[in-house]
């Protein structure tokens, strides 16, 4: 029998037929919707009176262009409201199940879907949104697609797709105090750059990721999409049953115990072959932050920015204001964001508390903390965190998309800069003429304490 | 959805790389629940000043531009899935996107709205983007059915590759969903005897 990769098993076992010379139709068993990317694929269906297949395979949850504060009153902006209530009126018509806005489940797409067990090892899962490559973290090959796939799905609970090739990076040895799975995954893509994956999916495999929590694999896999990746994918071992184990979508029982035992069954043979390969070395890794407008432009908090003569690499720091060749450290910054699908869950808030307790934070920053869903933020209450955020002068808010994408009222303003936990660093992301730098959580939150930019891994050692 | 057969227009030449799906269209532009309108948000952050005035350096406001082609650095469309992207360009008025490389989301939106995405060499490139900035009147011819590019008045030419599938859908005007609204049967059999 040929030696098969965690995603050529799990893509294999969901082709419905081949188009000779063409692609696949690839079965898809959970599709995720919001309200940004969906309503042209209902107005599409209901144009060509073709009905929703499949309804109870989609779950929809309101996320991108919501308010993160006072969520229990009508959204303010008229358009907002609108995409939402449009959502909600689609999914009451066609029988989809939404967690809307204040549900207990609600929160932001990535960050829900894992939380209550809709996403499974071995499934293959779609959303109209890029970062649905963060559940590739359980084994399942998770990927972003357009509206019009997301009509397609609609209506056939299939896509037409060419298999993509497979790609591997494998971390082996043991990362230093402070790094975070955020460095590690900014640290791949400052190697690889941003178009290193493209046409390829991409299996993450060593002891780093081994020994990660599901909420660092979640991270890492969320910016394959950085670095061109459709999607990345970790194989599923005891760190996934267990996190999966009694969650409310969660096969239970002695059906639990059946699907376990396939899970099993799914990670890369050995010896099986990938397309392309890359190998690190754990100890390499440092704190990271991007100095740039993608995310490939990142280097080691403690490096200084590399000097290039290209016109893009130009244009991109004079957009951020900086020197070739400067430090970042020491630079003043007004704006810290803790949030998005990147960094958003319990974990990383309990790394930015464990580190600005009994701190303050400094005058001149505005920190937003953002849950990525309602039941990240009661779990931040419940544990004492918001006490430590409410006394060091961090504003926890409510759960949503936010300052990510600045869809909504959070945004940094005109020419200033964000270290930001989020994932993408292009031009006006965070709001027109923003300028965003990416980091972990435990860097984001020293950010905010000293009100500008630290080497933290002096303050660690 | 549109077909697609020959076009030969003149060109506009976004010499930039990485251009990213939100600056083709940036977010604050996407609340609308339709596919229209989202022309006139196009590289909005790009063709307007901070106060709202025009921007007339940026390659889109200067007259003597102007095409239903538009030529752009390496990797156009990285980013977001927002399908927004391909609405706005296509929009905007442009048939044909031409680029080197091209990221995978926005390639497969583009396909599905009739945009076709034409990927070249490097150094086709660079001769594409000199020749239309020396001059403005050039005009460039893609044939899909023979699936090249060429410079009109010049010896360069070069083939580009598609999918077979979706070669025959965007000459035939059909898409995606016709296909597997078809194939419902088969999809109903793979659910029943589904292994995994
Ligand atoms: S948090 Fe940001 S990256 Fe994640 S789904 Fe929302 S907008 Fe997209």
């Amino acid at each position: 029998m040929s030696k098969k990769t965690l995603f050529d098993k799990v893509w294999d076992s969901h082709v419905v037929s081949t188009i000779e010379n063409g692609p696949q139709v690839l079965y898809i068993d959970k599709h995720l919707i919001h309200e940004v990317t969906s309503p042209q694929a209902f107005n599409e269906l209901e144009e060509r009176g073709i009905p929703i297949f499949r309804p109870d395979q989609i779950v929809a949850t309101a996320d991108h262009n919501t308010p993160t504060l006072n969520q229990d009153q009508p959204v303010k902006d008229a358009l907002s409201r609108q995409q939402l209530k449009q959502l909600s009126i689609n999914c009451k018509k066609n029988n989809i199940t939404l967690y809307e806005l204040g549900h207990k489940y609600n929160g932001i797409v990535h960050v829900m879907a894992p939380e209550l067990g809709i996403t499974q090892p071995g499934i293959t899962m779609v959303c109209g949104d890029s970062h649905t490559s963060t559940h590739g973290a359980f084994g399942a090959i998770a990927f972003g697609i357009g509206t019009s796939q997301v009509a397609q799905v609609f209506a056939s609970q299939c896509l037409l797709l060419t298999k993509p090739k497979s790609l591997r990076v494998t971390v082996n040895g043991k990362l230093k105090n402070g790094v975070l799975p955020k460095d590690v995954i900014l640290y791949i893509i400052s190697k690889l750059g941003t178009n290193s994956g493209t046409g390829y999916f991409c299996e993450y495999a060593g002891n780093v990721f081994e020994e990660m929590s599901m909420e660092g694999r979640m991270t890492v896999c969320n910016m394959s999409i950085e670095m061109g990746a459709r999607g990345g994918m970790i194989a599923p071992d005891e760190t996934t049953f267990k996190y999966i184990k009694g969650r409310k979508f969660a096969p239970k029982g002695e059906e639990f115990e059946k699907k376990v035992a396939y899970w099993k069954s799914l990670p890369t043979d050995e010896g099986a072959v990938f397309d392309k390969e890359y190998h690190f070395d754990a100890s390499d890794i440092e704190p990271m932050i991007t100095y740039g407008t993608n995310p490939g432009m990142g280097i080691k908090i403690s490096e200084n920015i590399p000097v290039e003569e290209n016109a893009s690499f130009k244009k991109s720091l004079a957009y951020m204001n900086f020197e070739a060749g400067e430090s970042l450290i020491n630079k003043p910054i007004n704006y810290v964001f803790i949030g998005s699908c990147t960094n958003s869950r319990i974990e990383d808030f309990r790394a930015a508390a464990n580190y600005i307790k009994g701190k303050k934070k400094a005058q001149n920053v505005t920190a937003w903390l953002v849950p990525g869903s309602k039941q990240v933020e009661v779990q931040i209450i419940e544990e004492g965190l918001k006490d430590i955020f409410d006394n060091a002068g961090f504003q926890l808010r409510q759960p949503g998309c936010s300052a990510c994408l600045a869809m909504n009222d959070d945004k940094i303003p005109q020419g200033e800069y964000c270290v930001s936990t989020s994932n993408r660093n292009f031009e006006g992301r965070q709001g027109q003429g923003s300028r965003t730098i990416l980091a972990s959580p435990l860097v984001a939150a020293a950010t905010a304490v000293e009100g500008k930019i630290i080497d933290i891994t002096k303050h660690l050692n | 959805m549109e077909k697609f057969t020959t076009l030969k227009s003149t060109a506009i030449p976004l010499n930039i790389e990485n251009v990213d799906t939100d600056q083709i269209i940036p977010a604050r532009f996407l609340k609308a629940t339709d596919k229209k309108g989202f022309g006139d948000n196009v590289f909005r952050d790009w063709r307007f000043n901070k106060d709202g005035s025009i921007n007339s350096d940026f390659v889109l406001n200067k007259s003597e531009y102007s095409g239903s082609i538009l030529v752009a650095g390496n990797n156009f469309g990285c980013g977001s899935s927002r399908e927004h992207a391909a609405w706005a360009i296509v929009g905007y008025g442009f048939k044909v996107v031409v680029s080197s490389f091209f990221a995978d989301i926005f390639k497969g939106n583009a396909l599905n709205n009739g945009l076709l995405p034409v990927q070249v060499s490097e150094e086709f490139l660079s001769d594409l983007l000199q020749k239309i900035e020396s001059n403005p009147k050039t005009v460039i011819e893609v044939n899909l059915q023979n699936q090249t590019i060429s410079i009109q008045d010049s010896d360069l030419s070069e083939h580009f590759e598609i999918d077979a599938y979706k070669k025959t859908c965007m000459l035939n005007g059909y898409d995606d969903i016709d296909y597997l609204v078809n194939n419902k049967k088969q999809i109903e059999a793979f659910e029943a005897q589904k292994t995994y």
